[in-house]
């Protein structure tokens, strides 16, 4: 098991780094039903032929509004679905090793117990703390959950586990709080106990669906804190899923923008920032709001609404909004992904 | 595990919160006083609703009626003259007699002590209620959860039994069945039972169940690696059982007319019961004999009434406990 | 010197629960000039929301009025009888709420809702004349006339965000109060609708108060912003002053949780602590138990009122005047009209 040590010191991905995960061409189609007994008519291309790399320690943030995708790559990669194609590569625990098949295994068709296995190693934070949570269930009973489905040591050993999983996440007296339910607690304090769950098992991967989304500002930035800090001492990598540009900003070390169902542009979080290439990612950069009164914002210049991902064509996914469209964007393929120094990635013709 | 860092280890004392007065206390001790502690709450709303009240009294009154049998046949009643079924009230010149010191509610036709009747029959209405609803809600709960969960051809099989079970007049087949079969009280308490189980409170349980497997922390119990076993022992049957219970309360109700019925009937192999009462009645000819043979008919008939509805009302009370939003406030 | 359209002074709410008396609002008080944008900002439970509520008079059966004036053009909305209430909500004063798919009747075509609004309050209306009123409401808040044939699922969330603005602008109102009305939305769909409803109230010199959490959007839309905490204001002033040199720990507090995506990616700070239980607050001042800067009088006694023209907060350990960007305190925005 590696240290938190070993994480990169660059996480750009440069020679140093080592992937843990390498999600190959994912795709996941939901069918449009037109009744029983009748094939599906279409299909909403929730993700779309999408390739990436985790690193192992990094925090990467998969930015994108509503209906792009970003949750459903989470749910494919701990296995809550089922994706329509490509492979989920994981790197089995042990020596790493550079050759794409040796050390990694496809997660895609595991099952049974390789699957209960896997469930060890990749945990998931969920954006509602309300509801994720059973409001019939103690905290203790809550945060053990998976030791017990996991069958990890006895009832004492899991309550002292327990213990100490919730003094990580600062909720100190942990004793105060094993016997209490969601209820009682705050939206934040409950936020504090999903993070506990899903550390409780020292997954090597965690899926951070919007953790912060539903909680007031000052909570969010002390959770924020707390799962970079986690993260640090604990080696976890996080996949981190969020609709807030600023969220990202504080909490990942790179940022892959989404837009229906594809990526569009992947870079070094600064970098991304300060220099976005992709018409798309100009846009949903100056959308964003200043908490400055003084300053003025450049206006969104794209067009339109979203369109919904039902059998697309195969041309550029955002051609019909983009200012700077050509003839190319309406006639060739969606653009495939190519860098642009620095591990800075683009789809786009026009970049 | 190298990676999981130096912590102090945590108190070996656990507090349950609720008030000041939380005193640390033992891992069990905090699951039952949680335990206790959800009562009491649950308690103090479910008083609040007068109905409720009134109909855990009357129920009260009922059950003291069923334990007063046994004590008053062991104590005053000498079994030749007060023997529900076997008695004959040799003090009584002309049958059916009307109410008198010795029989507070008069004689049957037979000669038998009315109120003695309506005393032995109570804890049978009991047990049928009971072991009928019982048998509904477990049922119902399993299925409901099961086809909720598992969906795909599970789902489907279930829910068409379902509509199958609805479809069918209940009440004529257990007419059908008591006509064919010599039920006893239990066989049909069983019966009555499955019938509800797989029926319409089957489709509601399944609609409930829905509801709860959509929830973020059924997926969170599966990213931790519960199987199906797991998510519907643990986390999709305890959030039904506030419905469990208040179906219960309403499956008493049912149970006990249909007995009633049936017995009116003369279709049950059931030595006594409040219909069994009527029925003694009717097949004397006293039943349209108006008001002058009262007694023959009104102790066991508002008997059936009081008791169903009071189960009714009891259920509607915890109605309230189970939904917060029917709450005043 | 303008007159205030409207004047809450010293407003206070509670709420009866099981658990006993919240007391969600406390002696509150803000003036809206007319064709101002007052912000409301604060974090969940602190009682913006519950002042929006009485200022409509829409509070639940368990809320009660514990004290106060709310003068709109002079006369009081709290004292009001049902009938005059019905007469000035929606005519005078609307509400765009946060939850735009709730407000809108998902089995009435949404033109047809618009135009049952506007029936309600001048039943001399033609239906000719509100249809092309509500024409001129789509397209004032960007949505395609024709989409006032359908119904509320066939639009989008931020179409149909648009639709309750248009809603509340049916009656041309005085004063709108808006609660949240882009906290669900999208950035891009969001920035569009924040345009359009700053241009909407600029060109109908409208009278606003801007309910959110979202200290980015009040930086952008308000012209004044008052900042609540636990039931209390606890300071206000003009936005520019408040950004640039909070006088409030709270205030200051949440500025710098704030994370944002320009300028230098600077270490954001965290608030410890948890907002009190509002049916036993803290004595003296509600914001102690969390407050760095807390001192003895802090525990026991209400703080103090600190005004520094026009912009006040109520501390007792108030923060020193900060220079802030070069003359961003001093811009002449339409919140130092108040002179």
């Amino acid at each position: 098991m590696m240290t938190a040590s070993n994480a990169p010191n660059n996480p750009l991905g440069g020679g140093h780094s080592t992937a843990l995960v390498r999600v190959e061409r994912l795709t996941k189609l939901f069918p449009v039903t037109r009744g029983l007994f009748r094939p599906p008519s279409a299909h909403v291309h929730a993700v779309d032929d999408v390739s990436f790399e985790l690193f192992e320690g990094e925090s990467f943030g998969l930015v994108g509004e509503s209906g792009c995708g970003k949750t459903t790559i989470g749910k494919l990669l701990v296995k809550l679905m089922e994706p329509t194609g490509g492979r989920i590569l994981f790197r089995d625990s042990g020596e790493p090793s550079p050759a794409i098949d040796g050390g990694f295994r496809d997660i895609v068709d595991t099952k049974g117990k390789g699957l209960k296995e896997f469930r060890r190693r990749a945990q998931m934070i969920f954006q509602d703390p309300y509801e994720s949570m059973n409001p019939r269930r103690t905290i203790f009973d809550t945060v053990a959950e998976p030791l017990v489905v996991q069958g990890i040591g006895d009832s004492l050993e899991r309550l002292e586990r327990v213990g100490k999983l919730l003094e990580l996440v600062g909720l100190s007296p942990a004793s105060t709080m094993l016997f209490r339910y969601p209820h009682e607690l705050s939206g934040g304090q409950r936020q504090r106990v999903a993070i506990a769950r899903a550390l409780v098992i020292e997954p090597t991967f965690v899926v951070a669906d919007e953790p912060t989304s539903m909680l007031d500002m000052s909570f969010s930035t002390t959770i924020m804190n707390l799962m970079s800090g986690l993260a640090r001492q604990l080696g976890v990598t996080y996949l981190y899923i969020t609709h807030d540009l600023a969220v990202a900003r504080y909490m990942c070390q790179r940022i892959a923008v989404m837009y229906l169902g594809k990526i569009v542009e992947l870079a070094e979080t600064e970098e991304l920032l300060s220099n976005p290439l992709h018409p798309y990612t100009r846009a949903l950069l100056s959308a964003v709001p200043s908490p400055d009164p003084a300053s003025k914002r450049e206006p969104v210049d794209i067009l339109g609404d979203v369109s919904t991902p039902v059998n697309p064509h195969p041309r550029c996914r955002f051609h019909d909004r983009c200012p700077m469209a050509v003839q190319q964007c309406y006639d060739d393929p969606h653009p495939p992904m190519e860098d642009h120094g620095g591990g800075h990635l683009v789809a786009c013709y026009r970049a | 595990m190298i990676r999981q860092p130096d912590l102090q280890p945590s108190d070996p004392s656990y507090e349950t919160g609720g008030g000041p007065g939380g005193k640390p206390v033992g891992i069990r001790a905090a699951r039952i006083r949680l335990a206790l502690r959800g009562l009491r709450e649950s308690w103090s709303i479910f008083v609040e609703s007068k109905i409720g009240v009134i109909g855990l009294a009357v129920i009260a009154v009922f059950a003291l009626m069923a334990i007063s049998h046994p004590v008053l046949m062991a104590t005053i009643w000498d079994e030749a003259t007060y023997d529900p079924v076997t008695g004959y009230a040799f003090d009584q010149t002309e049958q059916p007699a009307p109410p008198s010191w010795k029989h507070p509610l008069g004689t049957d036709p037979l000669g038998r002590d009315v109120l003695s009747q309506l005393l032995s029959s109570t804890s049978s209405e009991f047990i049928l209620g009971i072991v009928a609803a019982v048998v509904t809600v477990t049922i119902a709960t399993t299925i409901g959860a099961v086809a909720a969960y598992y969906g795909g051809i599970a789902d489907t099989l279930i829910m068409r039994l379902a509509d199958l079970v609805v479809s069918l007049p209940s009440l004529s087949l257990l007419i059908v069945l008591s006509a064919l079969f010599e039920l006893n009280l239990f066989m049909l308490a069983i019966l009555i039972g499955v019938l509800g189980g797989f029926g319409g409170s089957a489709i509601i349980f399944k609609s409930q169940a829905l509801g709860v497997t959509v929830k973020p922390y059924i997926e969170a119990a599966r990213v931790a690696g519960g199987g199906r076993f797991h998510i519907i022992l643990v986390h999709i049957i305890p959030n039904l059982l506030p419905l469990s219970f208040l179906y219960m309360m309403f499956a008493v109700t049912g149970a006990i007319f249909s007995e009633a019925i049936l017995s009116y009937l003369g279709l049950l192999n059931i030595r006594m019961s409040w219909g069994i009462m009527i029925h003694t009645a009717n097949t004397a000819g006293y039943l349209l004999g108006g008001a002058k043979y009262w007694w023959l008919i009104v102790p066991a008939g508002a008997s059936i009434t009081l008791l169903c509805s009071t189960f009714y009302l009891v259920g509607r009370a915890l109605d309230e406990v189970a939904n917060p939003r029917l709450r005043r406030r | 010197m303008m007159e205030p359209i409207l004047q809450v002074s010293g407003l206070s709410l509670r709420y009866d629960t099981r658990q006993g008396e919240v007391r969600a609002v406390e002696d509150v008080s803000f003036d809206v000039l007319p064709g101002q944008v007052m912000g409301l900002v604060g974090e969940s439970g602190s009682g913006k929301t519950s002042v929006a509520m009485s200022l409509m008079r829409l509070l639940p059966d368990n809320a009660r009025i514990a004290g106060g004036q709310v003068l709109f053009r002079g006369e009081d909305l709290l004292s009001m009888g049902p009938d005059e209430v019905r007469s000035y909500r929606w005519n005078r004063i609307s509400m765009i709420f946060q939850a735009a798919m709730n407000s809108l009747d998902p089995v009435y075509r949404v033109g047809d809702q618009i135009m049952e609004a506007m029936e309600a309050h001048d039943p001399g209306v033609t239906t000719q004349a509100a249809q092309e009123r509500i024409r001129d409401l789509f397209e004032l808040v960007g949505l395609d006339p024709r989409l006032a044939q359908r119904y509320p699922h066939e639009y989008s969330g931020g179409m149909r965000q648009r639709a309750v603005i248009a809603m509340s602008l049916a009656c041309q109102p005085d004063l709108v109060i808006a609660d949240e009305p882009t906290t669900a939305l999208d950035v891009i769909v969001q920035d569009r609708i924040l345009r359009r409803l700053k241009d909407i109230q600029r060109d109908l010199q409208m009278s606003m108060i801007y309910i959110t959490h979202d200290l980015a959007v009040v930086a952008e839309v308000t012209d004044r912003v008052g900042v609540m905490y636990a039931g209390k204001l606890v300071e206000a002033g003009s936005t520019a002053d408040v950004f640039n040199s909070p006088v409030h720990p709270y205030t200051s507090a949440l500025l710098s949780v704030f994370p944002s995506i320009r300028g230098p990616k600077r270490e954001l700070a965290t608030l410890a602590g948890e907002p009190p239980n509002l049916i036993d607050p803290p004595h003296g001042c509600r914001f102690h138990p969390r407050c760095p800067y807390a001192t003895d009088p802090c525990l026991t006694e209400e703080p103090p009122i600190v005004d520094r023209d026009g912009h006040w907060a109520a501390c007792w350990n108030p923060l020193p005047v900060s220079a802030g960007p070069p003359g961003a305190g001093l811009a002449a925005g339409p919140g130092n009209q108040q002179g």
